[in-house]
């Protein structure tokens, strides 16, 4: 008994030693509150930054599908647009028969792009014309900062799918209460003010003017229209599995929950016996 | 262990004889998970997820073994391996999300688990042992899921790996050259992701192995119970097969649907956006957030911002996250109460509904914020009413408190009636 009461003298003793250290802490952040005259300090980000806006998509909910017009749609505003400064380098051209594309179109578009390849005699770097079974080529970008890669940008944002057309057609002047608000905030020479980018000015014009990609099935390109279409594109890049995951969860569930309904009535039906008569 | 009651094994047919007198593994089953476990008859669903975190471990091991035959431990390729098996692989994304989804269902069922012995004191005698392996297995799990979430080598897998190796670096003295020694470098590279790959093979098989030790642990003085009060009789029991085999089974069911659902339809609901960018050196993401489930220990250790004495702000937090685990190790001799059961223990209900609980939600949520204020102050308030929770108040609390009377048995429990303890018949003191 008194080697267990001495654990918890010193148990006591190391928890109020714990307590005091982080109540230490949080005086002097009080009394940094008070100094300051404010708990939180307001930024512009806080204030300036806009979550994604929701748009509705064919692949959204639990029965969503791809539109293949509209993938095809984006591929080409991506194609045509995009991929001027991003590289696409998780996707092969083999991959784009999953969004309509007949074996033909593929070997054809493949042949278009130039891939970096090494000759097998001279093992010298060469530029060959690429087969479908090569990935979207590197894409050199001489100006200044990194354009990030587009294969996976729809998930490595929050809101992703969203996000890309919140982006792409939220350009704007930065507003008259933000510069009376922040006098100090000034968009870098090399930026370009939008509220959706985290830090509120990205170093990418914005890239899409009405009518800029001529759509082969006579869709009108507006801004808006484009910044859609290559939107659902980038989903479809980020994960080309989406709908076959969707189609395959149905099935599951539904086994899942009959067999859980059965497994429920066996236990109902085996405990029954030994369940206590209810008390009135 | 058995109770005298406990059905015996008997071998039908000539192979079973055969095994029985070979090799008795029907028999250890039989006596582990079948009819002759004699387990209360009023275990509630809170009984359920011991089965249920067995069940996310071989799931882990399962998914996890695919996945490592298509992986490749190098800071070269790896992100490019895990999406080669998100894209290529056959049924290769159903694998990975498994995996992922699975690690925060495995945490899910074990805090659940671990939440039903803090009410019921599960951890009292005599199954202290039970407790102390129960913690190492989660300390285990806490390890290896840490090192998994390094391997797609993205930026929240580089960045975790730097800030939590970093903590070792926060010891006087020696701190530096064993994070140097921890990641084999100054920095994550190929050395630690190899070497994390190599641990995040191996560590589950050891929890694999403590698992065992801590079900034989539970075999010995066998399950608690809602009520607290030690099995007495024969009609306090039933055997484990088939109410509680059928009752597990119902209770996966209702987990599987809940996993199922996430991982076909919310598949990165519970991970972070971030970790879809590849790991870059050069580039430190905003805010550096572990998975879900460190949050409520990442608070802690964020809490203490200030030097206390001559300890710094960084080793005082380090040491308050490990001991806030490691406080678990000694519970069984902090609350020496003689009641197990929260039912029958008012004032410790009281803490326990009204402080611990509260406090882990708000460390939960300060621990997945920004280190900004109002989730500072707060974190550091839940902080102390967490030691002060299990380190002064559960003492005292067990020495002062007036427990609310227990039934005589778990039969009285359940049936309003025991015949016996009306007889007089077996009479043992209560608890």
């Amino acid at each position: 008994m008194s080697q267990f009461f001495s654990i918890r003298v010193i148990g006591i003793l190391i928890g109020l030693g714990f307590t005091l250290a982080v109540l230490w802490a949080f005086g002097n952040g009080v009394v940094a509150v008070i100094s300051e005259g404010q708990l939180k300090q307001a930024t512009v980000e806080h204030e300036y930054h806009k979550k994604p806006n929701d748009y509705a998509w064919s692949f959204d909910g639990l029965l969503g599908k791809w539109d293949t017009q509209q993938l095809q749609r984006g591929f080409k505003v991506y194609d045509e647009v995009c991929a001027a400064c991003h590289g696409l380098k998780f996707v092969a051209f083999r991959d784009l028969e999953q969004i309509g594309y007949d074996e033909g179109q593929v070997k054809n578009y493949a042949a278009s792009k130039q891939v970096q390849d090494i000759d097998p005699t001279t093992r010298e770097t060469v530029t060959r014309p690429g087969l479908p079974t090569d990935y979207f080529p590197h894409v050199a970008y001489a100006g200044a900062g990194v354009p990030p890669d587009l294969s996976l940008i729809a998930k490595a944002r929050p809101d992703g799918t969203n996000y890309l057309v919140s982006l792409l057609t939220g350009y704007t002047e930065v507003p008259a209460e933000l510069k009376a608000e922040f006098p100090d905030f000034a968009v870098p020479a090399t930026g370009y003010y939008n509220p959706y980018f985290p830090n509120l000015a990205l170093s990418m014009p914005a890239p899409l003017v009405d009518g800029q990609v001529t759509y082969d099935d006579g869709t009108e390109a507006t801004v808006e229209q484009m910044s859609k279409d290559v939107a659902a594109f980038l989903t479809w890049t980020a994960e080309p599995t989406l709908v076959k995951r969707k189609q395959t969860g149905w099935p599951v569930l539904i086994f899942l929950l009959f067999a859980t309904v059965l497994a429920y009535l066996s236990k109902q039906q085996i405990w029954a016996a030994v369940k206590p008569k209810k008390r009135d | 262990m058995s109770f005298p009651w406990a059905k015996e094994y008997t071998p039908t047919n000539g192979v079973a004889k055969f095994l029985d007198e070979k090799l008795p593994l029907p028999r250890l089953v039989y006596n582990a998970v079948g009819a002759g476990y004699p387990v209360p008859r009023n275990l509630s669903y809170f009984w359920n997820f011991g089965v249920l975190a067995g069940f996310f471990l071989v799931l882990q091991i399962v998914t996890g073994v695919v996945l490592a035959m298509h992986y490749a431990a190098n800071a070269q390729v790896a992100f490019a391996t895990t999406e080669h098996i998100m894209r290529d692989v056959n049924w290769g994304w159903l694998m990975r999300y498994a995996h992922a989804n699975g690690a925060s269902f495995f945490f899910i069922v074990v805090y659940l688990h671990i939440f039903r012995g803090f009410y019921y004191s599960s951890y009292k005698a005599p199954r202290e042992m039970i407790w102390l392996l129960g913690v190492t297995i989660f300390l285990l799990m806490m390890a290896t899921a840490f090192m998994g979430y390094v391997l797609p080598w993205g930026q929240m897998s580089f960045w975790g790996a730097k800030v939590i190796t970093g903590l070792f670096g926060a010891i006087p003295l020696v701190g530096e050259p064993i994070q140097v020694w921890l990641l084999g470098g100054y920095a994550p590279d190929n050395a630690a992701l190899n070497r994390f790959f190599s641990l995040h093979f191996l560590l589950p098989f050891v929890i694999a192995g403590c698992v065992i030790l801590h079900i034989w642990a539970l075999h010995i003085p066998g399950s608690s119970n809602p009520t607290g009060v030690e099995i007495k009789s024969e009609s306090d029991t039933l055997p484990f097969h088939p109410y509680y085999t059928v009752k597990d089974g119902f209770g996966l069911g209702v987990a599987l649907l809940f996993f199922m659902t996430m991982v076909f339809f919310l598949p990165n609901a519970l991970g972070h956006p971030d970790n879809y960018i590849e790991a870059n050196p050069l580039s430190t993401p905003a805010h550096i957030v572990p998975e879900w489930y460190f949050w409520p220990f990442y608070a802690i250790l964020r809490a203490f911002t200030a030097d206390f004495l001559f300890i710094p702000a960084k080793l005082m937090g380090v040491l308050a996250m490990f001991a806030a685990i490691l406080v678990w190790f000694i519970l069984p001799w902090l609350d020496k109460s003689p009641v197990r059961s929260g039912h029958y223990r008012p004032l410790f209900r009281k803490f326990f509904w009204f402080g611990l609980i509260p406090a882990m939600i708000v460390l939960f949520i300060c621990g997945g914020a920004p280190a900004e204020e109002p989730y500072v102050m707060l974190s550091q308030i839940a902080t102390a009413y967490y030691f002060l929770h299990f380190l002064v108040i559960l003492p005292i609390v067990s020495q002062v408190e007036q427990p609310e009377p227990l039934p005589y048995s778990i039969t009285e429990a359940v049936l309003g009636s025991d015949k016996k303890a009306v007889l007089g018949e077996n009479a043992t003191p209560a608890v």
